[in-house]
């Protein structure tokens, strides 16, 4: 039976969802192992439990979080070569996606990211150009590494009693740069934007005040996101767009407030399962791809809805 | 320092996208720019060396080098003479038509030798160009080149011989530093391009446009490392209920995500 390697990160200690999803593909391709590469392996250990894994490699021997990712892709590289899996699964964040780079170079294996699903014999689909396209991928030299968005899948959540081996893991030194400090993002409860399942997003109609967008947003536990605009004009943090130059979110529900829904701002949330969009003008092309679109002002209608979930 | 800003021709971003039934993007039939981040990317390089130069500017007399790479086919020069026009010194274009169609992997492989071939040392690009989206190209040149990585920055500074930035990902800030050669890919948030000033642009047309086959660079062709099995059109999202607020909106809006369950 073959394996398949999945790469665990974690944000302050805790695996998130997309870790699961991860495990739950893997398992259509072969038996899960989850490889550790951070300091922190003793708290990430237990929390694996949850998800179809069979094998914990934990690895140990180099001080993954004061370095680059060039540490993170050596060690797995070298992990690669000892278990030779069928594929490689990696989340397709920031961070997952520069050290599946790295490591289809160090082991000359095709990469594909940004992979919203993977079949039993890895091949991939992929939404591209702003969600206007499906493509079916494959590697075709080398181990498949393949990204894999997260929201994409039910986690399989059962209980499994992985088996869990050590890795003395080595860093050349390929890769000089260090961490000298780090500033956990101000947390405020709000989830991530690209893994929220709700995403309530204000632009150029909020004319700065984001306050009812953050309301609503907090009533359903959403995270928040901004157009361009919003974010050009210092309203809203720029880690917090969504579009083409920004991030692209596929939650359950999209709420675009004030927002004209201009190709660009499109592109990032266009695949959203559900769509609503509130503005003032009915021509707005974002209403072209709401599924619920109200023609009015964000600062009545958000107002309302918000006492309305309070009573509900 | 020797800086290489790299850079990427493609689709504009109001064009609608489509595959063609070579399974590649096809790019003959939109209007083709520099990628959104790579002007961030010359920006950054052009203020480094502003910041680091005894006139305050870049060009001749700061004691440094802009070159803008890219690899493209000719049409790319288009884009290139943008970065030139902004101030970058000189360029290189790889063009040959066995890259057509070709991977991150097949990209990075390529600019990283015209970069060694260059001796340059110092990389900057932006994080992503907007028609494949991966992210991970700046990545595999750090790999292939065995420069530091300092990507995702939202700020850059030199500071003796290391460069320190402030990367950026969804879960915080990680300050870090290198000394160089680095590789140094740029967030939005890091600048704001400076528009080509009519100078800039004259000036431009009489900067050196290097054109290099792949063999001048020391490559030859490869084969791809992954394929396209068949693209399709994603069925449009049929436009659905409209309504308008009188005085009612928020309570539709509650009704809509109630009896859909989500909320």
């Amino acid at each position: 039976m073959s394996n398949v390697l999945i790469l665990v990160d974690h944000v302050g200690g805790v695996v998130p969802k997309a870790i699961g999803e991860l495990a739950t593909f893997g398992k259509r391709i072969g038996d899960v192992t989850a490889v550790i590469c951070s300091s922190k392996s003793a708290e990430l250990v237990p929390q694996l439990s949850a998800f179809p894994i069979s094998k914990i490699i934990v690895c140990d021997g180099v001080e993954f979080e004061k370095y680059s990712v060039g540490a993170t892709a050596q060690a797995l590289s070298a992990i690669l070569t000892k278990e030779n899996p069928a594929a490689v699964l990696i989340s397709s964040t920031a961070r997952g996606k520069e050290i599946a780079g790295r490591l289809a170079v160090r082991c000359d294996s095709g990469l594909i990211t940004d992979a919203i699903d993977i079949d039993s014999s890895c091949i991939a689909t992929q939404s591209v150009f702003g969600g206007s396209t499906t493509v079916h991928s494959v590697v075709s030299h080398g181990t498949p590494i393949i990204t894999l968005r997260s929201n994409s899948i039910e986690v399989d959540v059962g209980s499994s009693s992985p088996v869990v081996e050590n890795f003395s893991a080595t860093f050349d030194g390929i890769d000089k740069a260090v961490v000298s400090s780090v500033e956990p993002a101000v947390k405020g409860g709000r989830p991530e934007l690209t893994e929220a399942s709700i995403v309530i997003s204000g632009g150029r109609g909020t004319d700065g005040n984001f306050a009812p967008v953050e309301a609503f947003a907090d009533l359903l536990g959403a995270a928040v996101g901004a157009s361009r605009a919003a974010t050009d004009a210092g309203w809203y943090p720029h880690s917090h767009q969504v579009g083409q130059t920004g991030k692209t979110v596929s939650p359950q529900l999209y709420v675009a407030c004030g927002i004209s829904g201009a190709i660009q701002h499109r592109a990032g949330m266009q695949t959203s399962k559900t769509i609503v969009a509130i503005n003032k003008d009915p021509d707005a092309p974002i209403f072209d791809v709401a599924d619920f679109g109200i023609v009015g002002d964000l600062f009545a209608v958000l107002p309302q809805a918000s006492e309305g979930l309070k009573k509900a | 320092m020797k800086i290489a800003v790299c850079v990427k021709q493609v689709p504009d971003s109001w064009a609608e996208k489509k595959m063609g039934s070579d399974g590649r993007l096809d790019r003959a039939n939109v209007d083709a720019v520099l990628n959104d981040l790579d002007e961030y990317a010359v920006e950054e390089a052009l203020k480094l060396v502003e910041a680091n130069s005894p006139t305050g500017e870049a060009g001749e007399g700061s004691g440094h080098s802009i070159t803008v790479i890219s690899m493209g086919p000719e049409r790319a020069s288009e884009a290139v003479r943008k970065a030139l026009s902004m101030g970058a010194d000189d360029a290189i274009v790889i063009s040959d038509e066995s890259l057509a169609g070709s991977d991150a992997l097949a990209t990075s492989l390529v600019l990283a030798a015209a970069i060694k071939d260059g001796g340059f040392d110092l990389v900057i690009c932006g994080t992503e160009s907007t028609d494949a989206r991966m992210s991970v190209v700046p990545a595999m040149l750090a790999e292939r080149l065995g420069f530091a990585q300092l990507t995702f920055a939202g700020s850059v500074k030199l500071e003796g011989s290391s460069l320190v930035i402030s990367r950026q990902t969804e879960f915080g800030i990680e300050n870090m530093s290198a000394p160089l050669p680095a590789v140094v890919s740029v967030v939005e948030k890091i600048n704001e391009p400076r528009y080509p000033s009519f100078k800039g642009i004259m000036a431009a047309k009489k900067k050196t446009i290097a054109t290099k086959s792949l063999a001048e660079v020391g490559i030859s062709a490869q084969k791809p490392w992954s394929e396209v099995k068949d693209a399709a059109a994603r069925p449009q999202r049929g436009a659905g209920v409209k309504v308008s607020d009188e005085g009612d909106g928020g309570n539709k809006l509650v009704a809509f995500l109630q009896e859909r369950r989500l909320a």
